[in-house]
């Protein structure tokens, strides 16, 4: 409630076209969280871990695409740069997470946490430090939308549809296909889909490649906006992982809710506290979540206490 | 159907099963029985494939069950209603049952339409309650639908382990009728049960467990008056009576 109370109080000093301006702004990056955040929960419902890896997954979709954009033409090579991602996913669970017999928590994180740096270190060897982008997909960096009399760049649309379809689209798969189904059992109790004949170690290598996918994707869209650089991944990993815990770990539907708050309110904050201070605002939330709402604003507090982790 | 030789399970150095010895036939009931420890549910889990025999064999038909994971073997034909339920709480009743069909769906699904419409006639309550999330169901309701989810697989041995463990007398009774009538449908049963007596009475045999042995075993009516197995797991007075 008093984030409304402070959006009223932002609006009476704002002009409503600065207002529509952070909200845009605010909605763009908040989506982008919960794709990140979303990436968390499909990987921790299917096997219990945090994979601190994902954030790296955007970083990788969108390098990949700007390298591959030298080649091809931009839709080209935005789908191999998510099918290339999608294999590397694939490959960092069979490699260093299939073989692992009933490990424990804290080792699964430290291996995601090193395989983060990894991947890190290697996007820097290969693309050095400097910042790149997509180009815009539509216009270029001064065309505009004019929407409610303020000017849009037509990539926010992008990232609106794309995240938002990427959204749906989740929810039904999880919901009607019979793979999102398996997928959900294998969340809901591991050893029950075994006796039915699932292949629980293919359900987790298959949620790998799906937030792989869904990460690269979200990478490439915002990629013109924010830029890309081989390290902007750990940035996001904490702002996912604050909207994913925000709206209650494993819960999808909530960390898009979550997500847009937290964009929202990073967005807002420009207005009152100086820019360099966004980040920490995120780094706040996360901190007064795990105090006060462990369980996430959505979130069951007792399925919570029944979660190992 | 299914023959056990000799098998040895353990948890490191700890053997929990000490050379077991049983057989099935097909259409039996068969039950088996001993206090907690005994290894009851250790056996049901080696048979099914989620843990690893040490030596011995476990034979169904013609396959050495040993060599599959347990995901194969409920292809094979052999599903385990496991302790404590273990329904798809976040799932509607029928996603559940819906994944119990997860490998038949793949071979027959009219055959898989047929097998549920009989699971729904066994059980009516699951089908006032399908749209239901399955951790909302009462203990009873779980029960029935794990019995249902692992009857979805169309199994030619099914194995209930301790399916009347916190149920109301009413609720086992009604689970108990239900076994029977699986029998009559062609299934074959091992039953795994603390509640002796009702195991033993609707048993055509039974096996009696304890600290990793049998100690014995025989027709469920022979069991049933037996002196030693009737003061140890009757709960039956017989030296007072006599």
């Amino acid at each position: 409630m008093q984030f409304c109370l402070c959006h009223g109080g932002l609006v009476f000093f704002m002009t409503p076209e600065l207002f529509l301006q952070y909200l845009f702004a605010g909605v763009t990056y908040g989506l982008i969280y919960a794709i990140v955040a979303i990436g968390f929960n499909i990987i921790y419902n299917t096997t219990g871990i945090i994979n601190f890896a994902q954030g790296e997954f955007v970083m990788l979709g969108g390098m990949t695409a700007i390298s591959l954009h030298h080649y091809l033409p931009l839709p080209l090579a935005i789908a191999a740069a998510v099918a290339i991602t999608m294999v590397i996913g694939a490959l960092i669970e069979m490699v260093f997470i299939r073989w692992l017999h009933n490990p424990s928590i804290l080792r699964m994180i430290i291996i995601t946490i090193g395989l983060s740096i990894l991947i890190r270190e290697g996007a820097l060897h290969i693309w050095g430090e400097g910042v790149r982008a997509l180009p815009y997909f539509n216009g270029n960096e001064i065309t505009s939308i004019v929407v409610l009399g303020v000017g849009v760049s037509p990539q926010v649309f992008w990232v609106l549809g794309v995240c938002g379809l990427m959204v749906a689209a989740l929810y039904l798969f999880f919901k009607f296909v019979p793979l999102g189904l398996v997928m959900r059992a294998c969340a809901a109790n591991r050893v029950a889909a075994t006796l039915c004949g699932v292949s629980t170690k293919n359900m987790v290598t298959f949620s790998f490649v799906l937030s792989a996918g869904i990460g690269a994707m979200a990478g490439c869209v915002v990629s013109p906006i924010t830029y890309s650089q081989y390290d902007g991944g750990t940035n996001l990993a904490i702002k996912g992982f604050t909207v994913a815990i925000l709206g209650g770990l494993g819960n999808s539907m909530a960390a898009v809710a979550a997500g847009l708050l937290l964009g929202i309110i990073e967005a807002f904050s420009i207005s009152v506290v100086p820019l360099a201070f966004q980040d920490a605002i995120a780094i706040g939330i996360l901190l007064i979540i795990l105090f006060i709402r462990p369980h996430g604003l959505f979130g069951n507090r007792s399925a919570a206490m029944l979660k190992e982790f | 159907m299914l023959r056990i030789r000799n098998l040895e399970v353990g948890y490191g150095k700890l053997k929990v099963l000490k050379r077991i010895s049983l057989h099935v036939a097909p259409g039996e009931i068969i039950t088996i029985i001993g206090a907690n420890g005994a290894g009851k549910t250790t056996l049901l889990h080696t048979i099914a494939g989620l843990l690893r025999a040490s030596g011995g064999e476990v034979v169904l038909r013609d396959q050495n069950l040993r060599e599959y994971p347990a995901r194969k073997i409920v292809g094979l034909g052999v599903s385990l209603v496991p302790e404590g339920r273990q329904v798809f709480a976040t799932m509607t009743v029928m996603e559940n049952l819906q994944m119990g069909a997860y490998l038949p769906m793949r071979r027959d699904k009219n055959r898989v339409r047929e097998q549920l419409a009989w699971i729904i006639e066994l059980f009516p309550v699951l089908h006032e309650r399908a749209g239901q999330l399955a951790g909302t169901l009462s203990g009873g309701e779980q029960q029935m639908l794990a019995m249902g989810r692992a009857l979805m697989a169309q199994p030619a041995l099914i194995m209930m382990d301790e399916p009347s463990t916190g149920l109301a007398p009413l609720i086992v009774k009604n689970i108990f009728k239900v076994i029977v009538k699986m029998r009559e449908a062609g299934n074959t049963v091992l039953l795994v049960e603390q509640n002796a007596k009702a195991a033993l009475h609707i048993a055509d045999r039974g096996y009696v467990m304890e600290t990793g042995h049998i100690l014995a075993q025989g027709a469920a009516a022979d069991l049933l008056a037996n002196q030693d197995v009737q003061r140890a797991y009757l709960g039956r007075d017989v030296d007072a009576q006599t």
